[in-house]
């Protein structure tokens, strides 16, 4: 294929508008009315999610028969069935959305295809057991942009996810996309790019937070024959999805930002270290990869500018410290995956011994749309040192669960209260863990503190990649902060001591208390160990690990005394210390429940109350599950 | 102000140092001693480990979120950094208690007691209590192999066997498996090290600094075969034990203890204390005679004719290309070791001379090495299913045996060897440092190539302590080309070259420790100061220096051993009992 101008960029936008002009307009569209073939529409278009979490619910065989229907009817010139990436609304995939009207069917089933375009495509009629329901109104919600999860959010990193074909490079280059790269190439020189992104005030968003620009610059000052420039896929927060969904959903994005820091810190060599289960990003990176090369995006002297940028796919296989930068490079390397000091920054001695410059997807995804709107328009985002928007992965006990995008400054409350819809079954919230398996828990009381690099840290935990999982009055906060900690100890490398031998040490400690053995120097173990650890681990794993543990005890230190002093988990979580018990005036000795005890701990004839023998009883839950008269009592 | 100088302030002291310096050397060099446990920097060698894992070093740096590794941070212009506050300590203690948690209570059996590096911190840190017992210990593989014993219980990750094996070395049979609290050092797979590439060199034993490696102890079979009236018992002693065994009671390094070494060994009550010298001088009769035979022949534009001619007398290095080069087997001279050389003379020649039943001799070696041990045991260096040497003793061991059987070794009055097979020339003592063997080999090749007399006995040229070394001799208007590497990861770099045929040597000495013998993995512990090697070498070559005759060839009871035995070098005799065959691996 005839390698791309700048001119034949602008043409092939051009042409490619039409198809996401329906798009973009129904976007902005006001009325509520539906649309339909035989109701005046000429023309319509089913966005079909095609991300992991969608595709895993059959949205490819959804797909298939909305095709199958559409041939049917014979309408195959007037719809389009375009497979997006993630609308992030996972929880009520797969999600189906149609143009123009813009209607959102949630949960769809691959035998809902036939019905979607004879009544919706051909009539013009909605489908109401398909729409959204709101958990507190039960009021059906045909739009999105009315529903309270997307309502306050800002969608930059995920721009054009859920909304343009990630497989077609037209699509993305209608959204402006390649325009910020030419941009880069024909009007700016290097140093004006790492201005530009300085300027922004983009900082990482895989944890760290370190500024994007000054990264960047670091690496540009190097003098050196090679530089390269490495994209961090290596997703390892449990729960976090958002670098998965960017590339699942925008891949150009990765590769365009990824040339233009290769432009900017003058390397001709970028890198995307992957995790080897992600295979459908994978495949839409390589996708991606291969469009933009024939296009003359990549490869030798792009768009005729005569700068080089080549893009090779390093798979990982999984393990959490690779995320860490130094232990990435030395598993690109081929060599363990464990971090080594820094100083030496891999922006002095990466991978191969050259400058390098590592950037996660989630940043690099903020860097074309930086350079289209302008640093200006980004930093007016966010809160004075945090800047722009950040994704996160909301999970646990909250209504709306999904990929959610809001500005940096949003507080938690509006977070988990507005976007989360609220706590499931109007339990009580408890805490929220954010940044991942060494983020910290943090309280009602840091329920109004805006969401910003700066501020959880200062709450005692972290941005992280954006994990966020919310915790309600169920939840056992011993037992939560061991779970974080067999992960840390099940991930650390076994490198340095503090981390292999002193988090093991803590989740043994952790272990006794939940199991009624602690005692009271076994919390100050915890502390001091966790501080020391803090104190002397070599890498950000070690150095954060122990925060589950140091923010639960200080912000539920009653929970940990309930369990050591009174031998008592007052979430009812901890199985060890639990003693069931039958409330006679309650059982009408049905027997039910001693018939399915594994343990034969439950006595009693029938009509008769029962009774559990303590001793024999191993806290199973069975019977709870089997009495249909509440009479079985946790205590 | 120099541009290359950073001030910093360490404690109560300012103090200017080079950049690139680490906290550590610049505490060091204010005499601050900073606890260390994965670090080790055999400065000179190319030994050196600083995986900044252990975290026993660290310090408070001002302006640092966290404590800071001293080892492996750099010094900076204007940094202020206190090694010893409340926090450092604590800190340091607990790690160190942390360690202890995962290393069984067993040091009265240790082998590496009183040695142990750990039981050092443990004793300078004052811990009295193990706060955190309880916890179990991961398991981990032990195995005896016929060198290096290896009980992974006792590991502590400090990974420094790893770093020699991989980095120096190049063998690459020890690396990290499995991760977090279970992760522990093994050959890849986790198989066990005989069925890896280990070469037994034994430079992992040398510095690991608690009882995970150790050698292969022999001392309890020999004091049994000592106390067998039936046997006759004789031993060799390698050149580079007597550079080093005074070390090990008390004597500063270099100290040169060849007569009490023999005295001692006599009075535990071998039958015959001869001397590796001896087969040394043998080894550079055969080895020089290869050279000139191979030499000529080139010279003569014979195309089948292999060079460079590569050294073998040490076993690692043997085991090494073995292992890495299989293709470049025919290129090492066939000569046997001279530890080797000394069992098939004395097992045939002398036992004969003395008529002593081969049965009831039993040939011991004191090796400054760990190959050695396992070279015994090679079927080829059998005959009829007798080993011509029965095993091999570590300098340390040796130490250890001469403590328990009470002898004042600092008091013991100089012995001298038994002849004939204790007899040698100053050219089989330096067989003990790296160049040694070549340049042993040069003043023999000289003078029987030329037929000239050596104006000057002493090639300094090709001494010291660099990696890789070369010079060219002048032979009769032939310019000789010689190569010299000590370390395997430099035999490497040679080797890597003749594979790719761009080798520019016609011989070339290969020593797998760094150092040569001296640095051997059976050696008394250096500790990760090289100052000991240097004054180890200069022992050798000043022992050389002093002897009244300091070539091979003139050896007189190796002329005699020709004359009554083996005829010529290269003869049909001596290339039975004196060479040998390698096999691809």
């Amino acid at each position: 294929m005839k390698k791309l101008s700048v001119e034949d960029l602008e043409a092939i936008r051009k042409a490619a508008e039409s198809d996401l002009l329906l798009r973009e307009k129904s976007n902005s569209l006001l009325s509520g009315e539906s649309s339909g073939l035989s109701i005046g529409t000429d023309h319509m278009q089913l966005l079909v999610c095609g991300g992991t979490g969608c595709k895993a619910s059959s949205s490819a065989a959804i797909v298939g028969n909305l095709h199958k229907a559409i041939e049917k009817h014979g309408i195959s010139g007037k719809v389009d069935v375009i497979t997006t990436g993630c609308f992030g609304f996972c929880e009520k995939g797969p999600i189906i959305k149609v143009i123009p009207d813009n209607t959102f069917y949630v949960q769809v089933k691959p035998d809902d295809a036939e019905e979607i375009i004879e009544s919706h495509i051909l009539k013009g009629q909605r489908i109401e057991r398909l729409l959204y329901k709101e958990p507190e109104t039960q009021k059906s919600i045909s739009d999105s942009k009315h529903m309270n999860f997307y309502r306050k959010q800002k969608r930059v990193a995920l721009r054009n996810c859920g909304f343009i074909d990630p497989e077609n490079i037209n699509e993305y280059i209608a959204r402006n996309g390649y325009l910020p790269l030419s941009k880069c190439l024909f009007e700016k020189n290097p140093q004006d790019v790492i201005e530009e992104i300085k300027k922004s005030g983009l900082r990482g968003r895989g944890g760290g937070g370190f500024p994007t620009g000054m990264k960047w610059e670091l690496t540009a000052k190097q003098k050196s024959d090679i530089k390269y420039v490495v994209c961090n896929a290596d997703e390892g927060d449990p729960g976090a999805f958002m670098d998965r969904s960017i590339m699942e959903g925008d891949p150009h994005s990765i590769v365009e930002a990824m040339t233009i820091c290769g432009y900017a810190v003058g390397a001709n060599h970028g890198l995307v270290y992957i995790r080897a289960e992600y295979p459908l990003a994978i495949h839409r990176l390589q996708v991606a990869i291969r469009q933009a090369e024939e296009y003359g995006l990549l490869g030798n002297d792009i768009l005729g500018s005569g700068f080089d940028f080549h893009i090779s796919i390093r798979y990982g296989a999984g393990a959490f410290v690779c995320g860490e930068e130094t232990a990435l490079i030395h598993s690109m390397e081929g060599k363990r995956g464990e971090p080594t000091i820094k100083p030496p920054y891999p922006a002095e001695a990466g991978y191969m011994g050259k400058p390098t410059n590592v950037n996660n997807v989630e940043t690099f995804a903020n860097v074309p749309v930086i350079l289209e709107k302008g640093a200006e328009w980004f930093s007016q985002i966010g809160t004075e040192r945090s800047k722009g928007t950040k994704v996160f992965a909301l999970a646990g006990k909250i209504n709306n669960v999904g990929l959610i995008e809001v500005p940096m400054g949003t507080t938690l409350r509006e977070v988990i209260y507005e976007i989360g819809g609220g706590i499931k079954n109007g339990k009580k919230f408890k805490a929220v863990q954010t940044g991942g398996p060494s983020g910290g828990c943090l309280t009602e009381k840091h329920l109004d503190t805006p969401i910003d690099f700066d501020n959880l840290l200062a709450a005692g935990s972290m941005m992280g990649s954006g994990g966020m999982i919310v915790m309600d009055e169920d939840d056992c906060m011993v037992s939560v902060a061991r779970f974080y900690l067999d992960f840390t100890v099940e991930e650390s490398c076994g490198k340095c001591t503090p981390c292999r031998i002193g988090n093991k040490r803590l989740l043994e400690t952790l272990n006794k208390i939940t199991e009624g053995k602690g005692t009271m120097e076994d919390l100050e173990t915890l502390e001091t160990l966790g501080k020391i650890i803090k104190d002397t681990a070599l890498c950000g794993l070690g150095q954060t690990s122990p925060n589950p543990v140091l923010s639960t005890l200080e912000n539920f230190r009653d929970e940990y005394i309930a369990h050591v002093k009174k031998k008592e988990c007052p979430a009812k979580q901890c199985k060890a210390l639990l003693t069931y018990a039958i409330n006679p005036t309650k059982c009408i000795g049905c027997h039910m429940c001693a018939k399915h005890c594994p343990a034969e701990a439950i006595i009693g004839t029938t009509r008769k109350p029962h009774v559990i023998i303590a001793e024999k009883c191993i806290r199973c839950g069975m019977c709870v599950s089997r009495c249909k008269f509440d009479a079985i009592v946790i205590c | 102000m120099d541009n290359n100088t950073i001030h910093l302030k360490i404690d109560r002291h300012d103090l200017c140092v080079p950049e690139g310096t680490t906290v550590l050397e610049a505490a060091e060099s204010v005499g601050i001693d900073i606890p260390t446990l994965c670090h080790v920097d055999l400065k000179g060698t190319c030994i050196k480990n600083a995986p900044a894992s252990c975290r026993i070093c660290v310090v408070e740096i001002e302006g640092r979120k966290n404590l800071a590794p001293a080892c492996s941070t750099k010094c900076t212009e204007g940094m202020v950094v206190r090694t010893s506050t409340l926090r450092v300590l604590n800190a340091r203690r607990v790690v160190a208690e942390l360690i202890l948690s995962d290393h069984p209570n067993e040091c009265l059996t240790c082998p590496k007691s009183g040695e142990c590096e750990l039981q050092k911190i443990a004793l300078k840190f004052n811990i009295r209590e193990m706060p955190f017992n309880g916890g179990e210990l991961s398991l981990r593989k032990r195995e005896v192999t016929a060198s290096i014993v290896r009980n992974m219980d006792k590991c502590i990750f400090c990974r420094r066997c790893e770093s020699v094996c991989n980095e120096v070395q190049t063998v690459g049979a020890l690396g990290a498996i499995r991760r977090g609290f279970n992760t522990t050092i093994a050959p890849a797979f986790d198989k066990m090290m005989v069925d890896s590439e280990c070469t037994y060199c034994g430079q992992c034993v040398a510095v690991c600094p608690v009882g995970a490696l150790t050698e292969r102890d022999h001392t309890n079979e020999l004091v049994k075969d000592l106390s067998n009236p039936d046997k006759i018992v004789i031993v060799q002693t390698a050149p580079a034990v007597r550079a080093a065994l005074g070390e090990e009671f008390g004597m500063p390094p270099g100290t040169s203890v060849t007569g009490k070494m023999v005295s001692a060994l006599r009075e535990l009550g071998f039958d015959y204390v001869f001397d590796t010298d001896f087969a040394a001088d043998l080894t550079i009769m055969e080895e020089g005679a290869e050279i000139i035979s191979r030499l000529e022949r080139f010279l003569k534009g014979d195309k089948e004719v292999r060079l460079p001619v590569l050294t073998s007398c040490c076993p690692a290095w043997v085991n090494f290309f073995e292992h890495q080069f299989p293709d470049l087997i025919d290129i090492p001279s066939t000569a046997r070791s001279p530890q080797q050389m000394f069992g098939s003379i004395a097992k045939s020649y002398w036992a004969e001379k003395m008529g002593i039943p081969k049965e009831k001799l039993v040939v011991v070696s004191i090796m400054p090495c760990l190959a050695k041990k396992y070279e015994c045991h090679r079927p080829e260096f059998s005959t009829n299913g007798i080993p011509d040497v029965d095993y091999s003793l570590s300098t340390r061991e040796l130490a250890r045996l001469i403590k328990r059987a009470n002898i004042s070794f600092e008091h013991t009055p100089d012995g001298e060897f038994d002849l004939p097979l204790g007899e040698s020339t100053g050219a089989g003592v330096i067989f003990g440092a790296t160049g040694g063997v070549m340049e042993a080999a040069l003043r023999s090749v000289y003078e029987i190539y030329t037929g000239r007399t050596l104006a000057k006995i002493d090639f300094e040229q090709i001494r010291g302590m660099e990696g890789l070394r070369h010079a060219t001799i002048d032979l009769n208007g032939f310019q000789l080309k010689v190569g010299i590497a000590h370390g395997l990861g430099n035999a490497r770099k040679l080797l890597d070259n003749i594979r790719a045929g761009k080798n520019e040597y016609h011989v070339i000495e290969i020593m797998a420790c760094p150092g040569g013998c001296i640095g051997g993995g059976g050696q008394p512990l250096h500790h990760g100061n090289s100052d000991i090697l240097k004054a180890r070498m200069k022992a050798l070559y000043d022992e050389d220096a002093a002897k009244p005759i300091r070539k091979s060839h003139e050896n007189p009871y190796i002329v005699k051993l020709y004359e009554e035995y083996l005829g010529k070098p290269l003869s049909e005799k001596a290339h039975s009992l004196l060479h040998t065959h390698y096999f691809k691996r």
